[in-house]
């Protein structure tokens, strides 16, 4: 996974209540059992002037000249709720965005961005509307910074947003650290509480199956 | 010991280990899989040579690329769907995973096959990548859904990292009037507190509106749950939970059962618990509900009209609009009677038996209105064969029903297929967001029996009206 420390980058504002999963990589767009050949289909049927086709609306903010190469997304409330595809994420990285700024997340989508090297940042409305604002007169030069060191947001103005992030998710991301590796380390602890649990609670361990 | 809820019972009992304030290393008793996501989890499992935790209680199923049509095969209308299916099939085999297979009886919906089975067990953990997981917590476990990332975790650790969700009791007084049922009181409640309403807590349903709901009535109210962006959702297990799955597959047998029953009667939030939120709703005032926009919290009585999005809060009003303008419709328009193109039937919210019969009550000796494509899709084998055995595929298909093999389907592009460019559908789904059924498709969400009622009228109807 690739570390995040800082990004100062393009922020294209997206500023919707409850974008789910399924808009932002609808079902059609899953080909193949992949992580990866998503980029393409993120956000299709608002990106694209008809389903399935591939021809851009001008009007979509992504397809908007001055929010090219944009690597920061600024969401609404509840951002990512719906199916927890993990597609979702996968599209969004491969486009090149490698964090998202809302009001809140879906469970389910903010974990699937931790262990996507996507960093999650929670502000509230009025501070992301204030970025909004403060990018559009022109994105490509009003960037924004994520700083996970720091754990804030800088606008273009340099003015600053705390931000919170649990400890152990932000040094996985500013590591990249692989989370399955790292909870290995204690599989010895895992069994010893397995080995304990099965006298308890035996009915987990040994399924009677009725064949 | 201070007074716990039902939820941090089941937390506490599968801690390994706590690091730090937020992050716990979880224990989990079952892993579910379908071949979506799951094909993924596994894929990636056997790219890394990671060996599974317990492939005994791994457990997979096929509906999200699957077709439902008679005689189908791997080959789908979804384009790589073959890839899926197979790929899903020859991982779980290599991981010694217990697979409902295309051609099983047992197979079907993960959530209608994992309560059928036994797999889920009052008290347990059980993830599976899928958002709808929280309908298993129906029967008193711990259920969520994650990505695939997280499921190829507790395959290759028999635990998940998790952050200790907050707990959220939703107390329902009262009981549902005659044609009203758990679907309705989920939108209703979801209508009122919003889509992001349950924001990542541990919901637990209490009350004698959640009590005196039968099994399916708390596997839809849960599984609608997904819609309110809850961590996940519980019901306290009763004697409902334990004679439904005793003799189960996969249920406790001889002195397990007994142990785990004794076990599983504990499950109840102390008198005197602290939850994060409470919030009281009267079951006895909710109506048959319909969808009119692009979010389940779009909801309102059947008998009502839709809403002047200026009359709405400030911030959900762009959304409103926007949905007004997918959906073709105006404010103060009336929702019954508006014409419809098509009816579904089925999804892991509302494809049980009961949900069955209580439709065909009201087809039988009726017909679908001229022009309405109808559907209706059971939840899995056993449903299906159930349904059979009491003739209600009978009623289904002389109503002009299309009888399908168990699976997704029409929920979402499920086996590749969709309704049509804009056309307008009732369905007992759980979403209706934008292109979800289709592209640029028009879903109203509602119960199984205003689904029926409305395809006979070939318009959203009032199911209440046809019922007396």
């Amino acid at each position: 996974m690739q570390p995040f420390t800082t990004l100062t980058a393009v922020a294209a504002p997206l500023i919707r209540p409850n974008i789910d999963t399924d808009a932002i990589i609808p079902s059609r767009e899953m080909k193949t059992v992949s992580k990866t050949g998503l980029a393409e289909g993120l956000f299709a049927g608002w990106r694209y002037q008809s389903v399935g086709g591939r021809t851009p609306d001008p009007d979509f903010v992504l397809n908007r000249l001055e929010y090219r190469g944009a690597q920061i997304l600024l969401g609404g409330d509840n951002f990512g709720c719906g199916s927890s595809r993990e597609h979702a994420v996968w599209a969004l990285a491969e486009y090149g965005f490698r964090a998202i700024i809302a009001p809140s997340f879906n469970s389910i989508f903010y974990n699937n961005c931790i262990r996507n090297g996507v960093v999650p940042v929670v502000l509230d409305a009025g501070a992301i509307d204030a970025l909004a604002a403060q990018v559009a007169p022109d994105p490509l030069k009003h960037k924004l910074t994520v700083d996970l060191t720091a754990r804030r947001v800088l606008g273009p103005s340099g003015e600053g947003w705390p931000f919170s992030l649990d400890d152990e998710q932000r040094l996985m991301l500013l590591e990249g650290l692989d989370v399955i590796d790292l909870t290995l380390k204690d599989a010895p602890l895992l069994e010893a509480f397995r080995m304990q649990d099965r006298i308890v609670r035996p009915w987990i361990y040994f399924p009677s199956v009725a064949k | 010991m201070s007074p716990r809820t039902l939820f941090d019972k089941i937390w506490d009992q599968h801690l390994v280990l706590q690091r730090g304030e937020a992050a716990a290393l979880i224990a989990i008793d079952r892993v579910f899989l379908h071949e979506r996501t799951g094909s993924i989890a596994l894929k990636s499992l056997r790219a890394r040579g990671r060996p599974v935790v317990g492939p005994e209680r791994v457990f997979c199923t096929m509906d999200h690329i699957v077709d439902t049509f008679a005689g189908r095969s791997d080959e789908t209308k979804m384009p790589g769907g073959r890839a899926f299916i197979e790929e899903t099939r020859e991982a779980a085999r290599e991981a010694g995973l217990t697979l409902f297979d295309l051609g099983d009886p047992r197979q079907g919906i993960v959530h209608v096959v994992s309560p059928e089975q036994g797999v889920v067990l009052p008290g347990a953990t059980l993830i599976c990548p899928d958002s709808h997981t929280s309908t298993q917590g129906a029967f008193g476990a711990l259920a969520w859904g994650v990505g695939s990332s997280e499921a190829e975790h507790a395959l290759a650790t028999g635990a998940l990292r998790v952050a200790k969700p907050k707990t959220m009791r939703v107390r329902i007084d009262g009981r549902l009037a005659r044609g009203v049922t758990a679907k309705d009181l989920a939108l209703a409640l979801i209508a009122r507190h919003g889509s992001a309403g349950g924001k990542g807590a541990v919901v637990e349903y209490a009350g004698e509106g959640v009590r005196s709901l039968d099994l399916a009535g708390r596997l839809t109210l849960c599984n609608m749950a997904a819609e309110f962006s809850v961590f996940s959702a519980i019901i306290a297990p009763d004697d409902l939970v334990f004679d439904y799955l005793q003799g189960r597959p996969y249920a406790p047998k001889g002195v397990d059962w007994a142990a785990a029953l004794a076990a599983w009667r504990e499950l109840v939030s102390d008198e005197g618990a602290m939850f994060d939120r409470e919030v009281v709703f009267d079951a006895a005032e909710v109506s048959p509900m319909i969808t009119w926009g692009a979010s389940p919290q779009h909801a309102v009585a059947i008998d009502g009209t839709v809403p002047d999005p200026m009359l709405l809060p400030a911030e959900t009003r762009p959304a409103a609009e926007r949905a007004l303008q997918y959906m073709d419709l105006k404010p103060g328009m009336a929702l019954e009677g508006l014409k419809i193109d098509a009816a579904f039937i089925g999804s892991c919210t509302n494809s049980r038996i009961e949900d069955l019969r209580r439709a065909a009550s009201v087809l039988r000796g009726r017909k679908v209105a001229a022009g309405i494509k109808a559907i209706c899709v059971p939840g899995s084998g056993p449903v299906k064969q159930q349904a059979e055995a009491e003739g209600l595929d009978a009623v289904f298909k002389a109503a002009g029903f299309e009888w399908r093999e168990p699976g997704c389907s029409m929920c979402f592009f499920a086996g590749g297929e969709s309704f049509g460019l804009r056309e307008r559908v009732v369905s007992s789904t759980n979403r209706n967001f934008e292109s979800r059924q289709g592209p640029e498709t028009r879903s109203h969400l509602a119960s199984p029996e205003t689904v029926a009622a409305s395809a006979v009228a070939g318009a959203l109807a009032d199911v209440r009206k046809i019922m007396s």
